[in-house]
């Protein structure tokens, strides 16, 4: 068969079960593909062509016995780079790392291995995974794979970028702050960021940990599911992940909403909002509506303080966390100096691109003595606000439509040198984060230059069944099937 | 102007980061910008507010205290920039 790439995960698990297909020929194909199309696109940032194929040999093996086969068993995925790989270098795209190579796993990607998924090498993304654009890669910026002259979204760009452009079968990114929705919906493809503790943190290099989940993006719904299913629960070594069953995904997957209360809020729909976007994302709701759903407007009313609150949290966490790149235990260490505070201030300035200094800078300064309550302790209590509002909104209900991001993808190099902009892209993404809540994005339209655009729809903790249903929904009637990039 | 050049040079000196003069110039024009944009933030009032740090109530994970495996002594040097003797070194500190 010559066309494997073209099977979503689903379909593939049915090829390689009934062994019509084998992990290894499936594996080669994508690694084919990797060498003919990503130097136009720039998705992965490093490709492991041996490591893949024992892994498919090793499926194979696993599908002929016919013991321990998952739904991810001898499927070919990509993985971002900011979670530690076992042997295989991981570099956030950052020069600090650009040599790194873990000596252990991040729970995903063991969880991943363990059921038998393969995986084909480690995708690009802005540096340790602060930006909207994937333009922050200390080695190459990610294109657009609908245009290449257009961004692919950020921060995982690259995980965005590969399953949009069949360069894989799905892929795992992190979202701090929209880092899985905005650049699925710019790619058309689906993305979920789960609830905070739903998925294990351990082994993702830290930028915001009070933020930072580990989530799927995946050509259609169910194949999110699929991957949200083998990521999904309890870790000893995160103290954060939340003890709690894992229900079964693929089973909210049904025609139909009857029942779902759907909250369209006031706030989302603003002058500023492009107005492809907000029709598209209207469709969507009437799609909803026509699959049984009940549409009500509801109020977030602190919406537009988030984006103020969240510069404040994210940086004073990761000034925090990135203290840690020192130049002792890992990583980058300047050549020459004459003393330690001089090896970590040349090791740090040459490690670090601009964004990721703006941000230790805007971290280090707000938690500062004299500036905490002014700066920290005012983002902290507002997000309690912003916290409250969902809660209210959940009490009318079930599910809240929005629109994932104010635009489509913009040009490469646009909005690079204006940060505040660049900021102010993330204003419906963010506000998930803060409250710890599940957001997803589903493609529901397309602008009249081609570029996708996302429908975001989020719910209370752990209700990733309700998004799941409700986008499932959206596939089901948006017309968007067979429609795919042309590289 | 929330913060002046000589502010942020001395929060460069606490971040661990040194700047050309030229880079502390458009740090400081791009950290006015967004701290600026924070001002927006006053607009509320978050007296008797608590303030949130995190979204999940989770209390302390207590665990049993056994040894388990860790990594090796090569293994956890493996990416040092420089070692000796199973230890990573360190320019002189004392």
């Amino acid at each position: 068969m010559s066309n494997m790439i073209d099977f979503s995960i689903h379909q593939l698990r049915e090829l390689l079960s009934r062994r019509e297909i084998s992990s290894v020929e499936l594996t080669r194909q994508y690694l084919d593909r990797i060498n003919e199309v990503d130097g136009r696109v720039g998705a992965y940032i490093t490709v492991t062509p041996d490591h893949a194929l024992d892994m498919a040999e090793a499926a194979d093996r696993r599908i002929g016995r016919g013991e321990d086969i998952h739904p991810l068993t001898g499927i070919p995925v990509a993985v971002k780079d900011v979670l530690c790989t076992r042997g295989i270098r991981t570099t956030c795209a950052s020069r600090m790392l650009e040599n790194f190579v873990p000596p252990y796993s991040a729970t995903v990607v063991s969880r991943l291995e363990t059921q038998g998924a393969v995986m084909l090498g480690k995708v690009n993304m802005d540096e340790f995974a602060m930006g909207s654009s994937t333009e922050n890669s200390a080695f190459h910026p990610t294109r657009n794979p609908w245009n290449l002259e257009y961004i692919p979204g950020g921060s995982s760009g690259g995980s965005a970028a590969a399953v949009a452009a069949r360069l894989c079968a799905g892929s795992i990114g992190s979202d701090t702050g929209g880092s899985i929705r905005q650049p699925g919906s710019h790619c058309g493809v689906v993305g979920m960021k789960p609830t905070y503790g739903r998925v294990s943190r351990y082994g993702l290099v830290a930028f915001a940990s009070s933020l930072d989940q580990v989530g799927p993006l995946a050509r259609n719904v169910t194949d999110c599911a699929i991957l949200l299913q083998a990521i999904s629960g309890y870790d000893p070594a995160d103290s954060t992940s939340a003890p709690r069953e894992v229900p079964d995904y693929t089973g909210a997957l049904r025609p139909g909403l009857n029942g779902m209360v759907v909250g369209l809020p006031r706030e989302y729909f603003i002058s500023g909002l492009d107005p492809e976007v907000e029709d598209a994302v209207r469709r969507g709701v009437s799609i909803l509506e026509s699959q049984g759903a009940e549409v009500v407007e509801i109020s977030l009313p602190h919406t537009e303080y988030a984006v103020a609150a969240y510069y404040i949290v994210a940086p004073a966490e990761a000034s925090s966390n990135l203290s840690r790149y020192d130049g002792v235990k890992y990583g980058l260490r300047a050549p020459e100096y004459n003393n330690l505070l001089e090896m970590y201030k040349k090791t740090r300035s040459m490690g670090f691109g601009p964004e990721v200094k703006t941000r230790i800078m805007l971290g280090t300064y707000s938690l500062s003595s004299g500036y905490y309550d002014a700066y920290y302790k005012k983002a902290s209590q507002v997000r309690t606000l912003i916290t409250e509002d969902f809660r209210d909104a959940f009490r009318k209900c079930d599910v809240i439509a929005a629109p994932t991001a104010p635009s489509p993808a913009f040009r490469l190099g646009e909005k690079s040198n204006d940060p505040l902009q660049l900021y102010l892209s993330d204003i419906f993404t963010i506000p998930v984060n803060l409250a710890g809540l599940p957001g997803m994005s589903v493609p529901v339209g397309m602008s009249s230059d081609g570029l996708p655009i996302g429908l975001q729809l989020m719910s209370g903790h752990f209700q990733e069944e309700k998004l799941l249903a409700a986008a499932y929904n959206i596939e089901l009637e948006a017309g968007l099937e067979g429609q795919l990039p042309d590289l | 102007m929330k913060i002046t050049r000589s502010e942020t040079e001395h929060v460069a000196g606490l971040a661990r980061l040194s700047f050309e003069r030229q880079e502390i110039e458009d740090i400081t024009g791009r950290l006015n910008e967004v701290l600026e944009y924070m001002e927006k933030l006053e607009e509320l009032d978050t007296s008797g507010v608590e303030p949130m740090t995190h979204s999940l109530e989770l209390t302390n994970a207590f665990r049993d205290d056994e040894v388990k495996p860790s990594l090796p002594n090569e293994e956890a040097l493996a990416n040092a920039p420089e070692k000796e003797n199973q230890a990573f070194v360190v320019p002189r500190i004392i």
